[in-house]
């Protein structure tokens, strides 16, 4: 299961798959060679060239503080735009239709707004270097170090999984070899941040946004028009899912809302609750408004007014996202063919790893296969001829929906354009990942815990230290996912299982003067044992989904949202419960940090067409018109 | 980026300009000979020249446009 960054779970590259041998999907050609070779030139360049700009803590951990809302912001959504996601979510796309468009939407804009708005003057008048830092201000060390070494940790596996992640990606769609992949990605990554700091994870991060689009924006674009346009795309899946029997409405993939009153009248299994609540508010703040990769990003603004504008610059760039992620799964039902010319339907992850021709010495296991096939909706002649081994009969995961589209539409040169997009996404999230890591844990473990009174220079060394030790230890962990399959799942749900009783502490600290010092690290404490427990408990019990999802047609996906709820509200009762019984701090000392107890700095009179409020409502206004039109 | 040194959109425009050139010199090899790649659709729109032709120009706009030394 790959979970990304907002706690989404989609099947993933599985890791069974290496036990077999298998075409790789595409093959590259001189010219896409030396288009991936010069980005990875352009990178290293990019790091040697911003070494004698990131000589102090400042400029190395915040990056100088002097970004432009328009850097920033790109580099706040990019952060979130990994290769795993864009993969993932067009797989998703394929599945479940325009619902994963929720994640891109209400599950994004709303808190990217919000932190805009609201939350980014504490963030940025209490000159906080990050999350953990601003806790240690508001609630006192325990909380921040609960905080500080939940996210390190998660940090720094999270690298490793995704980087082992992306290199069966790119053994399965490339052939690459998975230690040549991991060693190449890693040693670069280590070079430009570890030579750049802050500075030049942020410039990457723009680089491979541009590149994204500049590498993505084809399948779309090609797809629709080989589709006959939106329409036909909509007449063509309406058929499909006729002809498929699927138990929902045929139309439902094109409903972001209308047929989720009932978990099961809906492609995805979700109730509207669940995403309004769980998704839209407790998940999606809670990564957007307290993950400190993101908010790393927008506190290396240059003033208040360009860390108040970045999230909102962000937003529409999400909300276009799905143009080069929803779509191309879309169109996938529908134009992806065997190589017979049948329409081929991809499928789990699962099934593939069952039915995979060809491992060492291993023959075909015809039962498994066969059992795995059953689940899917694979007509009976298709399915025997992947149990006869025909070698036309190619079984593709829903993850590979957008690697089969770049490959349908890219000759040489785009194709390596396409590919170089894919890697400088997972290079620029695994350089997010050991950024964010480094800052904290120099500022936040290190500083406090081990050497209080260093030279600025100390710090900036152990940082430095921290990033080449961060990547080693994310090798380490991609080789011991490798090794021991099972550990991948628990660590993929580390973010899930932080964020709600995070966001709980953090929202009640900024907003509720009475909120003490104890009461922030036992909600935080409690809140993270809490929703550990939940996730172990539908993981021994998978009949416990229907009691988390309060549903027993609920699937999976729903349990991630209803259960970042209750461990949101459990984490806010104990902060509240605990508050009322102890002593609050005086209001004085809670100035820059809580609202109603901070006088905010005036900012200087702009033109109406720079004011955050005008860009905030335009976006709102764009994103409810998104929604009703995909009503 | 606010500040000294050299802005990040020039070293967008470098990429974008040298990956603009490198599509599109395969697109006009690839019409002009009719070679095309076997399994890839559309090959009729000539995707690689006016693909490859636009990021050059867009490159090529940044390049100048934030070149290092320019005047703000």
């Amino acid at each position: 299961m790959i979970v990304n960054s907002i706690g989404h779970f989609a099947a993933s590259p599985s890791p069974a798959l290496l036990a077999f041998v298998i075409a790789p999907l595409a093959h590259l050609r001189a010219l896409d060679i030396a288009v991936i070779a010069i980005y990875f030139g352009m990178v290293i360049w990019i790091g040697f060239y911003l070494k004698g700009r990131s000589n102090t803590g400042e400029e190395f951990f915040m990056a100088g503080r002097e970004m432009t809302a328009w850097i920033a912001g790109l580099s706040f959504v990019s952060a979130n735009l990994g290769s795993l996601e864009l993969m993932g979510w067009a797989g998703s796309a394929y599945q479940y239709g325009i619902l994963a468009t929720h994640w891109y939407w209400i599950g994004a804009i709303p808190a990217m707004l919000f932190l805009g708005l609201v939350m980014m003057p504490f963030y940025y008048v209490s000159k906080t270097h990050s999350v953990p830092g601003y806790l240690n201000l508001r609630y006192g060390p325990a909380a921040s170090r609960v905080a500080a070494i939940s996210f390190a940790a998660e940090m720094i596996l999270m690298s490793g999984v995704n980087m082992f992640a992306m290199a069966v990606v790119m053994k399965v769609v490339l052939g690459w070899d998975i230690t040549f992949s991991i060693l190449v990605s890693s040693v670069a990554v280590a070079v430009y941040v570890g030579l750049g700091g802050l500075r030049s994870a942020i410039f990457n991060e723009v680089l491979q946004f541009v590149l994204i689009w500049g590498g993505a924006l084809l399948v779309p674009i090609l797809g629709l028009y080989q589709a006959g346009g939106v329409n036909g795309l909509k007449t063509q899946i309406i058929h499909n899912m006729k002809s498929m029997g699927s138990g929902v409405s045929s139309d439902s993939y094109f409903h972001l809302w209308r047929d989720t009153g009932h978990f099961a009248s809906n492609p995805m299994g979700v109730h509207w609750a669940g995403i309004v609540l769980g998704l839209g508010f407790v998940i999606s703040f809670g990564y957007w408004t307290t993950d400190f990769l993101v908010v790393q990003r927008v506190l290396a603004a240059h003033n208040l007014r360009a860390a108040r504008m970045a999230p909102i610059i962000g937003s529409f760039f999400k909300m276009a996202v799905p143009f080069i992620v929803i779509l191309p799964g879309l169109l996938g039902l529908v134009l992806l063919q065997n190589p017979d010319g049948s329409r081929r339907q991809l499928v789990g992850e699962d099934v593939v790893a069952a039915c995979a021709p060809g491992s060492i010495g291993v023959p075909l296991d015809d039962a498994a296969c066969s059992g795995a096939m059953q689940k899917t909706n694979l007509p009976a002649d298709y399915q025997m001829k992947v149990l006869k081994g025909a070698p036309d009969a190619e079984l593709h995961s829903y993850n590979q929906a957008l690697p089969l589209m770049m490959v349908r539409y890219l000759g040489p040169g785009l194709l390596g354009l396409g590919i170089t997009a894919l890697i400088a996404g997972f290079m620029s999230g695994m350089a997010g990942n050991v950024s964010a890591f480094s800052t904290v844990w120099t500022y936040d473990i290190y500083r406090p815990m081990i050497k209080k009174n260093g030279s600025d220079s100390h710090y900036v060394l152990v940082g430095r230290l921290s990033i080449l030790i961060g990547v080693a230890v994310s090798i380490g962990a991609a080789y011991l996912v490798m090794h021991a399959h099972g550990i991948m799942d628990y660590v993929q749900a580390l973010f899930s299982i932080f964020v709600a009783p995070l966001l709980a502490t953090i929202l009640f600290g900024m907003f509720w003067k009475r909120a003490t010092k104890l009461a922030g690290f036992l909600g935080l404490l409690l809140g993270i044992v809490f929703s550990a427990s939940l996730f172990m408990w539908v993981k021994l019990v998978p009949a416990a989904l229907a009691n988390v999802a309060l549903s027993p047609d609920a699937k999976p996906m729903a349990e991630n949202v209803f259960r970042a709820l209750w461990a949101f509200l459990f984490s806010a009762l104990i902060v509240v419960v605990v508050s009322l019984l102890t002593k609050p701090r005086p209001v004085a000392e809670l100035d820059g940090l809580v609202y109603g107890a901070t006088i905010l700095p005036k900012e200087d009179p702009v033109p109406f067409y720079k004011n955050v409020w005008l860009w905030a409502m335009l976006a709102v206004c764009i994103f409810a018109t998104l929604n009703i039109l995909f009503w | 980026m606010h500040g000294s040194g050299i802005p990040i959109w020039f070293f967008i425009g470098v990429l974008l300009a040298v990956y603009g050139a490198m599509i599109l010199g395969y697109g006009v090899y690839e019409w002009h000979t009719g070679s095309y790649p076997p399994l890839v659709e559309l090959t009729n729109l000539h995707t690689p020249v006016w693909w490859g032709g636009l990021l050059a120009a867009l490159g090529a706009f940044y390049v100048v446009k934030f070149r290092p030394g320019r005047a703000k």
